[in-house]
């Protein structure tokens, strides 16, 4: 599947496309197909989101999970710094990443 | 150290101003991400994987306790609890929102701080000795020209659209501690056969995809020209540097391109032009800035005698206490990399006790390393046991200056969006790996750079060991050098040969430092045993 | 016409021709560099030319800013131009290497402009405006 991102732009923030909106979280994000470049162009002019781009998922019971690390490390935080992470309590989240 | 005058003040008061129009005009859409990115930049502010993330400048790496309680307070505020502190002696934050950026950059003012042309395409904040003012081997201070020309190239006009960045250094020691010729421009400072200070210019160094050695351009300038020389050095490049590849428009390349000597009579050439502008700074301004750095009231009579019943502390003082220039003080140095760390990161409450420590033990000085460690530079050798427990109290007493763990990291692909790879898992790795105090006292001096991409921020090429993160087809993979140095015998790391996984280039760095004990004589450093022996007998051990 | 222009005297519209074009037969008045164009080979005829425009083909491209210099650091008096992508940002840095009229391929909002020129009230080195610097006002 093909997923969304950016950073908000006056935050900074990670989010995700939802289909209608942007989501901090990537288990929100929603397979866009052919669609990407349209719905980045119209929300770039609108200044919802920065830099946008298109990633490459898999799709997964919990969600999509992005297929380059990078992205992975976007939607969960640093892995050096779990407690600064979407999902602070969960000591396994890390593992999602790698 | 220097304070800003009613000029000063005014500069960064109208930069903060003029950012926070900039900041309303993208938000408002007058300009696109394009337009301002180059903008923001010029004020240290970075789009990276998490958030916004902004890089404050200090100057020549001095500081004093207002400005780190400042940088404390900024920390709290506005991101999560912590700073990082950089190969460049500055700090950055890693979860600034734009909206309040101009907020931020409004509090430094507050306390003579700024992020002015901490990135982008721009003359980058000058570094220099972390131990100026303070170092037994220094000739002068070097850090009132690093503050003259600093003011000269602030928003200097016809070099604020570079080709790209351009770093100056300037030190007055024969030992090199800031990587000097691994700069654009690197300054030495030093006197001729009459007394007379001037400068060793060096040209066209740099690290990135393409590192280079800067050469040395002028054996001596005489000091009052700096700044035409300065500006001569950057019109040219300004003017032939190629426009249309920007991993080829370092002055590095240019110089590389034209070969030294067409570039040297380029610049000479030009420096003729400078010079009959009379665009240089008199000595009048030289002296009302270095009256700023003035020695503080040392006491005098001290002894030099330390107390060393506690062997923890004595085991500091062997390690992290260098030579002061006045009988009865000492430069401490303050590891920011425990075992299992994250190099040059320092939370906010231990900014708070390291600006107390300098108020009360060090006149009220801080230094920041370019190895992304701090230094109280200038400590009564009777205080150094209360700075001590204070220290370990904070988790701030750690020993390995020049260690095997004492290692240089970017932050890698766990903040950066520029990143292939993760640098800061690698360095806790390591750390772990060699935890043994008796072990790595026993290697003795090894300088460990860790970067997460090609642009080098970890200084890998510099490193005694190198290592690069790339992007193997999605996974992280490793490349280990060797040989490299950032000091006084500058020399470029060496590919040893195929990457690693993350354990393996742990197994290969320690492969690495066994074969070196084999191999060293002694008093021999691991570098001095690589330089003797080569790479090959490494590579055996490495590779098999 | 120029959008932006600092200067009293009449414009001088004669269309600019290119720096190859003039050098070949130099009795044109008004002259175009490109960006990467030496702007050094003009310095023999400053005395006749009443408009000289400097491009930026990008705003990044900030070779324009020491062509400016060169020009009138050798004497050059006539109209300066900028031309491209002349951003409100740059345009304190260009007044200050002596630009004094500017046409960007851009809509600027002539306040944005105003406030851009006037932000800063002092320098902090020479350059071929009138602009004191610092180090000189301290001193007296």
């Amino acid at each position: 599947m093909r997923i969304l991102t950016g950073n908000d732009l006056k935050s900074g923030a990670v989010i995700w496309w939802t289909g209608h909106d942007w989501s901090l979280h990537v288990e929100d994000a929603v397979d866009v197909g052919e669609h990407g470049e349209a719905v980045l162009a119209a929300e770039d002019g609108a200044r919802r989101v920065n830099g946008g781009y298109i990633v490459d998922a898999e799709a997964t019971p919990e969600g999509p999970r992005p297929a380059h690390i990078k992205d992975r490390i976007r939607a969960l935080g640093p892995t050096v710094r779990p407690d600064l992470t979407l999902k602070p309590a969960d000591p396994t989240a890390g593992d999602w990443v790698i | 150290m220097y304070q800003y005058d009613k000029y000063d003040q005014g500069m960064v008061d109208a930069r903060v101003e003029e950012f926070r129009d900039q900041v309303r005009r993208r938000i408002a859409g007058d300009i696109n991400d394009d337009q301002f990115k180059p903008l923001r930049l010029k004020n240290g502010l970075y789009l990276q994987l998490h958030a916004y993330m902004l890089r404050v400048a200090i100057p020549y790496g001095t500081f004093n306790s207002v400005q780190m309680r400042k940088l404390a307070d900024i920390a709290r505020k506005y991101d999560r609890g912590y700073g990082h502190f950089t190969t460049r002696q500055n700090i950055q934050y890693n979860w600034i929102k734009l909206e309040e950026a101009p907020d931020i950059l409004a509090e430094l003012a507050t306390v003579e701080m700024h992020a002015i042309q901490t990135s982008g395409e721009s003359i980058r904040n000058i570094s220099a000795d972390q131990y100026a003012g303070a170092a037994a081997d220094e000739i002068c201070d070097p850090r009132p020209w690093a503050e003259l020309i600093r003011q000269a190239t602030t928003f200097h006009p016809e070099f604020s659209y570079l080709p790209r960045k351009f770093k100056i250094a300037v030190i007055s020691a024969p030992e090199d501690r800031a990587a000097l010729r691994w700069h654009d421009c690197a300054l030495r400072i030093v006197r001729n056969g009459k007394g007379e200070e001037g400068f060793e210019v060096y040209a066209g160094g740099g690290m990135g995809r393409t590192p280079f050695i800067a050469y040395k351009i002028r054996d001596f300038l005489p000091a009052q020209q700096i700044f035409s020389y300065l500006q001569a050095i950057l019109r040219v490049w300004n003017l032939h540097a190629r426009r249309d590849n920007i991993h080829k428009q370092r002055m590095k390349i240019l110089v590389h391109e034209l070969g030294e000597e067409e570039f040297r009579r380029q610049v000479e050439e030009e420096f003729q032009t400078f010079l009959a502008l009379a665009t240089d700074f008199p000595q009048a301004e030289y002296d009302r800035i270095a009256a700023y750095f003035t020695p503080p009231p040392f006491e005098t009579g001290l002894g030099d005698e330390i107390d060393r019943s506690d062997p923890d502390f004595a085991l500091w003082v062997d390690r992290q206490v260098v030579a002061h220039k006045v009988p009865g003080y000492a430069i401490a140095n303050i590891s920011l990399k425990p075992i299992g760390g994250i190099p040059g990161d320092i939370s906010a409450e231990q900014m708070d006790i390291v600006a107390d420590l300098a108020e009360r033990y060090s006149f009220d000085e801080i230094r920041a390393t370019h190895a992304q460690n701090l230094v109280l530079p200038h400590v009564r050798k009777a205080d150094l046991y209360a700075v001590w427990q204070a220290l370990d109290a904070a988790g701030l007493a750690s020993v390995n200056l020049d260690l095997v763990t004492d290692i240089i990291a970017c932050p890698g692909l766990d903040y950066c969006s520029l990143a292939n790879a993760r640098s800061i898992p690698l360095a806790q790795k390591i750390s772990e790996r060699f935890a043994n105090m008796e072990r790595q006292l026993d290697i003795g001096e090894l300088k460990i750079k860790i970067s997460g991409c090609i642009n080098a921020c970890g200084h890998h090429h510099a490193g005694q060991i190198g290592i690069l993160g790339v992007d193997r087809k999605g996974t992280e993979n490793y490349q280990l050098l060797l040989g490299g140095s950032g000091a006084e015998d500058t020399s470029q790391a060496k590919i040893t040969g195929p990457g690693f996984d993350e354990a393996g280039i742990v197994d290969a760095v320690e492969r690495t430092v066994e074969r070196y004990r084999e191999l060293r004589e002694p008093g021999e450093r691991f570098l001095d045993t690589y330089r003797r022996v080569g790479l090959d007998p490494f590579k055996e051990a490495i590779y098999g | 016409m120029a959008d932006f222009r600092y200067r009293d005297d009449q414009p001088h519209e004669e269309p600019a021709v290119t720096l190859d074009a003039f050098l070949e037969q130099p009795d044109a008045t008004a002259v175009r560099l490109e960006a990467g164009e030496d702007a050094r080979r003009l310095i023999p005829f400053l005395d006749r030319l009443q408009l000289i425009e400097i491009s930026f083909p990008r705003f990044r491209d900030g070779r324009g800013f020491s062509s400016a210099r060169i020009l009138r650091e050798a004497g050059y008096k006539g109209e300066l131009r900028a031309e491209g992508d002349v951003l409100i940002d740059l345009l304190f840095f260009m007044r200050r290497c002596g630009f004094d009229s500017f046409v960007s391929q851009h809509s600027l909002n002539p306040a944005d402009v105003e406030a851009a020129l006037n932000r800063y009230s002092h320098v902090y080195q020479n350059a071929t405006d009138e602009a004191v610097p610092i180090w000189k006002l301290r001193h007296g």
